[in-house]
């Protein structure tokens, strides 16, 4: 087994607006079975850091428990990591997004640890706008135990040792937009060309951003018969509109046919940019989303592709009035200011 | 762009970069895996098949394999040298044990055919070797009293040791061969009436060419021609020069010639060259040698003339020139119009260039001559218009090189072989490759799949002074077992072949997720030009293939740029399905022999 990746990398590869190249961004060598879904996921990481000219040490990363989880680690090794319990990655996130607020917070999860132990966290999440860019790597399975159905099995999909699963799944990505959320959208590990672009806007979004995506489990869950296998996502995929990011920095260059594009401008002033949309495609409108994830499935596709987004939203930290200044930054006189304000707060309570 | 064919092992042989540019072909890899694994004799036996004078080459070599070596590409701006093949080679050949008893058997019955080898330097003894154990009966002519040819007389003590090379042609010869030596053939005829069954022409480019300027005639006894010079010191004839002396030429026969000067008692060695230093002949490992020894080297001075006083050559004048180059890339070699440059000096080497030399062979006995008074050759078979007479090395084509020279020996050696077997000379052996999977366990490999990021590692020198008072004394020390370890590390064992399955692919991505260099991009086909420029890096290096495979599921294709491939493995690790595998490619050159008869 190989445990180091050689060195060398192609010699005409780039360096980014900060001078990094992507290997800057890369982390150890995955252990996860060969073919894992996760590890796509993890070079799409590393490609919309790189891409974006994140400084790695402003990111922190955060899991919990399962397959999905130790992927932290296979990315983005000059970053901050946490790998917490089981289902408690959007609380520990939580704390450390209102102690920091400067940092960019990853978070990656799958879906025994989002949809079953944390379906409770990541409901509260959700609602709170926390921002952060929340990665479900959904193999549907429980892959670190061999496989068993997981809450987001598909109905009918038909598991390794040929049963069929007789309960209805968990979609998060309905879950999210009922809740709040305000980036939601779904792709699958085995499609970059729509993923990397995801994640980019997702991290470049000011709020709760969550992705769904599909990772196939090549050992449990890639069988004849399973709905989360590379062959039946790769058939059944239907995008909403091709993606395209154009970060705040960068000029808009190529010119599109009028009505051939919907354009979408972030905070920042980055622009998503959704080619060759599908027909009353909206994606400030959080009913035709749920709409239009409700008609997928119905003709036995899966919606892919970013599914609704709010431009502007307020986040956690606005909601609550924090202080702009993250906590680490603060001196102590403003941290502590001493007895005599605690006595004023306490008096405003009486 | 078409589906690979990769069954035709040409398409593996050209991703081997070093085997495929080296004339003979030598599996490289092949034998640096054995280095590295302590298995000298294996290593130097591949070698010896394949090249017939390791600890010869292992010196003296060319090394075209070298600047072909994928590791030179990798790193950015050119800041990776390639693996150091020619040392490695070195490496096998000073560690072997005693390799007597795997030397192929001489037949003590011969097939009744006599072949007569003329001139005995590496062309003549690559035919002999290959052409003993058939069973021929060989006789080696030549005008020295000693077999070795220009490896001998051209190639200086301190470069190539005198038992290095008895060995090697002690291993050929194994006194199993009439030797005619000390006696120059002045007559092809008298050869050929002597009722040899074939003629084997290896007397190689002798001649060096001379360098007529005003007062040339005046001090004939002070200007040397090179190789002749060379020579005269290799056989004792010579043992002194002068003080101060002036190497004219730019070539390795210069740096031969300025280096065995300074053992000579050459004080003030400078080496005068016309053209600018990139465009030196000479290998530039050469060029950096002699000027370790403390010998300048000017460039773009222009000889003009011998200066000579009192019948006496005391220096030369020179005129300086600046290389300037038309539209076509044609140059030319302007004067700068400053001051001739005037050098004193008491002798002079010229080494300007070699000549082929043929005024023994009679021009009516059916061997034809073309241009410049060369020999008519058949660059495949390297048969010549008469049918009984062959030639190869610089004989053939004119000067080159010693592998060159040992590997169109070999095809000479089949063409012999098969003309006197009564067989069609123009029906040539295809090579022999076997393609053999690695794979030893789930994630393990039965090579060393890991890169490593040494640097080149540098050749160990004796002190200049001991190497400058004994123009015996060897100056390169070699890699010693460890270093020689660590350098065949840094093979990246090209041989080990990706190879795919597209029927296996689920398309999962781990591949192209995992390469560290990128080299691999799923995609639809398209033209070549449009699909190099479409994948994750263009392949802009035209001169390495693409490997296309079949149509995958989704109808793209997996297209890989065989550039900058580390071999590394990591792809067929993170397959899921064993479409990647990885398999080691044997390419060999087919020999004289059982093999290339019909």
């Amino acid at each position: 087994m190989t445990y180091l990746r050689p060195n060398f990398r192609h010699p005409d590869a780039p360096t980014n607006r900060i001078g990094f190249t992507e290997k800057d961004y890369e982390g150890a060598l995955s252990t996860l079975c060969a073919g894992c879904g996760h590890d796509s996921i993890s070079s799409a990481i590393v490609s919309a850091c790189f891409e974006l000219s994140i400084e790695p040490h402003r990111v922190a990363k955060l899991s919990g428990i399962g397959c999905s989880s130790k992927t932290p680690t296979y990315f983005l090794s000059n970053s901050h990591g946490f790998n917490s319990v089981h289902g408690r990655m959007p609380s520990v996130t939580t704390g450390a997004n209102l102690a920091n607020r400067d940092l960019i917070y990853l978070g990656v999860s799958g879906d025994g640890d989002s949809a079953s132990i944390g379906l409770g966290q990541f409901g509260h999440v959700v609602r709170r706008n926390l921002n952060m860019l929340y990665v479900l790597e959904n193999n549907g399975c429980y892959g670190l135990t061999k496989g068993q159905t997981s809450a987001t099995t598909d109905l009918d999909s038909v598991n390794k040792a040929g049963v069929n699963n007789p309960f209805e799944p968990i979609d998060l990505t309905k879950l999210a937009l009922q809740l709040g959320a305000t980036f939601v959208a779904r792709s699958f590990s085995g499609d970059k060309e729509q993923l990397v672009p995801l994640i980019k806007a997702a991290i470049s979004h000011r709020g709760f951003a969550f992705i769904d995506v599909i990772s196939p489990c090549v050992t449990f869950n890639n069988n004849p018969g399973s709905k989360k296998s590379y062959d039946f996502v790769r058939e059944h995929c239907e995008a909403t509109a091709t993606i395209d990011f154009v970060p705040m920095q960068e000029e808009i260059t190529t010119a599109y046919e009028p009505g051939s594009t919907k354009e979408v401008t972030l905070h920042d002033g980055s622009v998503i940019r959704l080619q060759k949309p599908m027909t009353d495609y909206r994606p400030d409108n959080r009913h035709a989303a749920l709409e239009a994830l409700h008609r997928a499935e119905q003709r036995g596709e899966i919606l892919t592709g970013l599914l609704y987004i709010d431009e502007d939203p307020s986040d956690l930290h606005d909601t609550l009035n924090t202080v702009s200044t993250a906590l680490n930054a603060l001196d102590e006189e403003a941290l502590c200011p001493g007895n005599k304000v605690l006595q004023s707060i306490n008096r405003s309570f009486r | 762009m078409e589906v690979t064919n990769t069954a035709d092992p040409e398409y593996f042989h050209r991703v081997v970069d070093c085997q495929y540019a080296c004339p003979a072909h030598t599996p490289v890899p092949e034998y640096i895996r054995l280095i590295a694994q302590g298995r000298y004799d294996d290593a130097y036996m591949i070698n010896w098949e394949s090249n017939v004078f390791p600890g010869v080459l292992g010196r003296t070599c060319d090394r075209p394999c070298e600047p072909a070596c994928r590791r030179g590409r990798l790193g950015k701006d050119g800041s990776e040298e390639p693996v150091a093949i020619c040392r490695l080679k070195r490496v096998a050949a000073d560690n072997k044990d005693n390799i007597l008893s795997r030397l192929p058997a001489i037949p003590s019955n011969n097939n009744g055919k006599r072949i007569a080898l003329i001139g005995a330097g590496p062309a003549s003894l690559t035919v002999a070797r290959d052409l003993l154990p058939l069973g021929y009966e060989l006789v080696l002519f030549d005008e020295q009293k000693v077999a070795g040819g220009m490896m001998r007389s051209q190639i200086p003590s301190f470069r190539l040791p005198e038992k290095v090379l008895n060995e090697e042609i002690d291993f050929i010869l194994r006194d199993q061969v009439e030797l005619r030596l000390g006696k120059r053939v002045d007559s092809m005829k008298a050869v050929l009436d002597e009722g040899f069954d074939a003629v084997f022409i290896g007397t190689g480019a002798p001649k060096g060419k001379e360098l007529n300027l005003p007062g040339s005639e005046e001090c004939t006894a002070n200007i040397h021609v090179g190789v002749s010079w060379l020579s005269s010191v290799a056989f004792e004839h010579t043992t002194r020069i002068g003080r101060r002396v002036i190497v004219l030429g730019g070539g390795n026969t210069a740096m031969d010639c300025c280096r065995t000067a300074r053992r000579l008692g050459g004080e003030d060695v400078k080496v005068v060259v016309r053209s600018p230093r990139e465009t030196m002949k000479a290998s530039p490992w050469e060029i950096e040698d002699a000027e370790h020894e403390g010998i300048p080297i000017l460039n773009n001075h222009v000889p003009k003339e011998f200066i000579v006083e009192n019948g006496r050559l005391v220096g030369m004048r020179f005129e300086k020139v600046e290389a300037q180059y038309d539209e076509n890339g044609k140059r030319s070699l302007v004067p700068t119009g400053e001051d001739p440059v005037v050098i004193p000096c008491d002798d002079v080497l010229v080494a300007v260039g070699q000549e082929n030399s043929f005024p023994w062979i009679e021009r009516d006995i059916g061997i034809e001559f073309g241009d410049w008074d060369m020999l008519k050759v058949d660059t495949r078979t390297f048969a010549t218009t008469n049918k009984k007479v062959f030639v190869a090395g610089d004989a053939a084509i004119g000067p080159e090189n010693i592998i060159t020279a040992v590997a169109q020996a070999h095809q000479a050696a089949i063409s012999i072989d098969k003309y006197c077997m009564g067989q069609a000379i123009d029906d040539r052996p295809a090579p022999g490759h076997t393609l053999i999977s690695q794979k030893m366990g789930v994630h393990e490999w039965s090579y060393s799949s890991s890169v490593a990021d040494d640097p080149r590692h540098v050749v160990p020198l004796i002190a200049t002074d001991k190497a400058l008072a004994d123009r015996k004394v060897e100056v390169e020390l070699g890699f010693d077992r460890q270093l020689g370890l660590e350098e065949a590390e840094r093979c990246l064992n090209c041989d080990v072949q990706t190879v795919f399955e597209a029927k296996r692919c689920i398309e999962c991505d781990a591949c192209v997720d995992i390469c560290p260099t990128d080299c691999l991009t799923m995609i639809g086909n398209s033209e070549e030009g449009q699909l190099r420029e479409n994948l994750t890096f263009p392949a802009r290096n035209v001169e390495q293939p693409l490997f296309i495979s079949d149509d995958l599921a989704t109808g793209r294709v997996m297209v890989k740029d065989e550039n900058v491939c580390l071999h590394c493995g990591l792809c067929a690790e993170r397959c899921p399905t064993g479409a990647w595998d990885m398999q080691k490619f044997l390419y060999r050159v087919t020999q004289a022999g059982k093999a290339c008869q019909l």
